[in-house]
């Protein structure tokens, strides 16, 4: 007679297995998706259409959030340097958080659950009503016409997204901090333009934001593709989409930090 | 939605994007300090380096005129070696001195050149021969408590 827990041990065997499985089939899409890259760069129109939906869609809650969170910034920073009497390096502490971390970090965030989320549904929508199946049956590819545009409208709108979040959240900490708070704004400006370095700083925040947009539209589309074609299985994915991107944003956060980063 | 007005939108998307970037790299980081072709480097030997960091910056009257490239152990002399990147534009006399200084009480260290009166330049790959180590606060301290120390235990002089 079996054990009890054999069932459970048999559970967590089989859910490792699935695991290990999803992971392959994830890494054979976006070698897929990669591949069939062409009909994007021919129809160009496709992409820009994507960018649309997920970039210019996108554009009011990353402004909105940037602006706030430099404000915060602003006061927070104020509250904490005037300690030590060197409130003139407030320049310098909201432009290297946004440009390093906020700036690619919180509007990957945003955009995974502003864009990722819609896209996920978008495409296990097309599942489920058996668009995809009809658009092989006309011999058109989906994964050429639907998945890749998206992709790269993605990985384009991403690190944009980042740049404008970053210098609108700087312009929040310049609001609070010089035009509310008064700090001097000139050495507001030029502490900030000494310590921010083009390569060290804002290259790898650029880096890291493109990193983060392969990341959510890859794990965004691979959710709805691989979607169950029911209502539950969609509604399912999104949310997969939404907590799977979210920690893939922080670990690989982590990670690139310690590469780019790991002190002079 | 017509197909013009979409086009138009992802336009003006993409390039307020490009602004954002360019924004961040004239307006908040320092395009011109990006450490291109346009330097030379010198070396200086330092007693003590205290805090100074590579990438730090070297300013003469108050300008910054270079960065710390590298600073190494010289396990000959057993001191300091530390290369620094000058910009082209400046030149400095031979008989410059290069002293590491703080920003503030607490700020970041970095090196001040002063000039000096030769007619020599600083070639490329020529060392400061005047230097001045950073100050380290414990030896000050610990010197003005000597000093305190000498000036009331001793019972002679009162």
């Amino acid at each position: 007679m079996p054990h009890r827990s054999l069932p459970s041990v048999r559970g967590m065997g089989a859910a490792t297995i699935d695991a290990v499985l999803r992971l392959g089939y994830a890494a054979r899409f976006i070698g897929l998706t990669i591949a069939h890259s062409g009909t994007s760069l021919a129809r160009p129109r496709l992409v820009v259409r994507e960018l649309y939906f997920t970039g210019v869609l996108s554009l009011i809650i990353i402004l909105v959030s940037g602006l706030f969170v430099g404000m915060v910034l602003g006061l927070q920073g104020y509250q904490t340097l005037t300690t030590y009497g060197s409130e003139s390096a407030l320049g310098v502490l909201v432009a290297l958080s946004l440009v390093r971390e906020l700036g690619p970090v919180v509007s990957a965030l945003l955009f995974a659950s502003r864009a990722g989320s819609a896209m996920t549904a978008e495409i296990g929508l097309m599942k489920a009503t058996e668009q995809l199946s009809a658009m092989e049956m006309m011999a058109v590819d989906p994964v050429a016409r639907v998945v890749a545009p998206r992709f790269w409208a993605g990985v384009i709108s991403m690190p944009l997204l980042a740049a404008m979040f970053s210098a609108m959240g700087i312009f929040g900490g310049y609001i609070v901090g010089v035009v509310l708070i008064g700090v001097d704004e000139g050495s507001f400006w030029s502490q900030m333009q000494s310590a921010v370095d083009v390569r060290e700083d804002v290259l790898n925040g650029v880096i890291k934001s493109f990193v983060f947009g392969v990341a959510v539209t890859w794990i965004a589309l691979f959710e709805g593709y691989d979607a169950p074609p029911t209502a539950e299985g969609v509604s399912g994915a999104t949310t997969r989409t939404v907590v799977t991107s979210s920690l893939a944003i922080l670990a690989l956060d982590f990670i690139l930090t310690s590469f780019m980063f790991r002190g002079v | 939605m017509q197909r013009s007005m979409l086009d138009l939108w992802v336009g003006l998307f993409v390039v307020a994007g490009i602004a954002a970037l360019v924004i961040l790299a004239f307006k908040v980081g320092n395009m011109s300090t990006m450490g291109g072709g346009d330097t030379y480097e010198i070396n200086a030997s330092f007693d003590n380096i205290g805090g100074l960091k590579p990438r730090a910056p070297i300013k003469s009257a108050g300008v910054v005129v270079g960065r710390v490239k590298s600073i190494t152990f010289n396990n000959e002399r057993f001191n300091a070696k530390v290369a620094m990147s000058i910009e082209k534009t400046y030149q400095f006399p031979k008989d410059t001195t290069a002293s590491i200084l703080t920003s503030g009480l607490l700020g970041e260290q970095y090196i001040g050149l002063e000039g000096g009166g030769d007619d020599q330049m600083l070639k490329p790959g020529d060392s400061v021969r005047l230097t001045q180590s950073a100050v380290v606060l414990e030896k000050l301290i610990g010197q003005f408590l000597f000093s305190k120390a000498a000036e009331g235990g001793d019972p002679a002089k009162k």
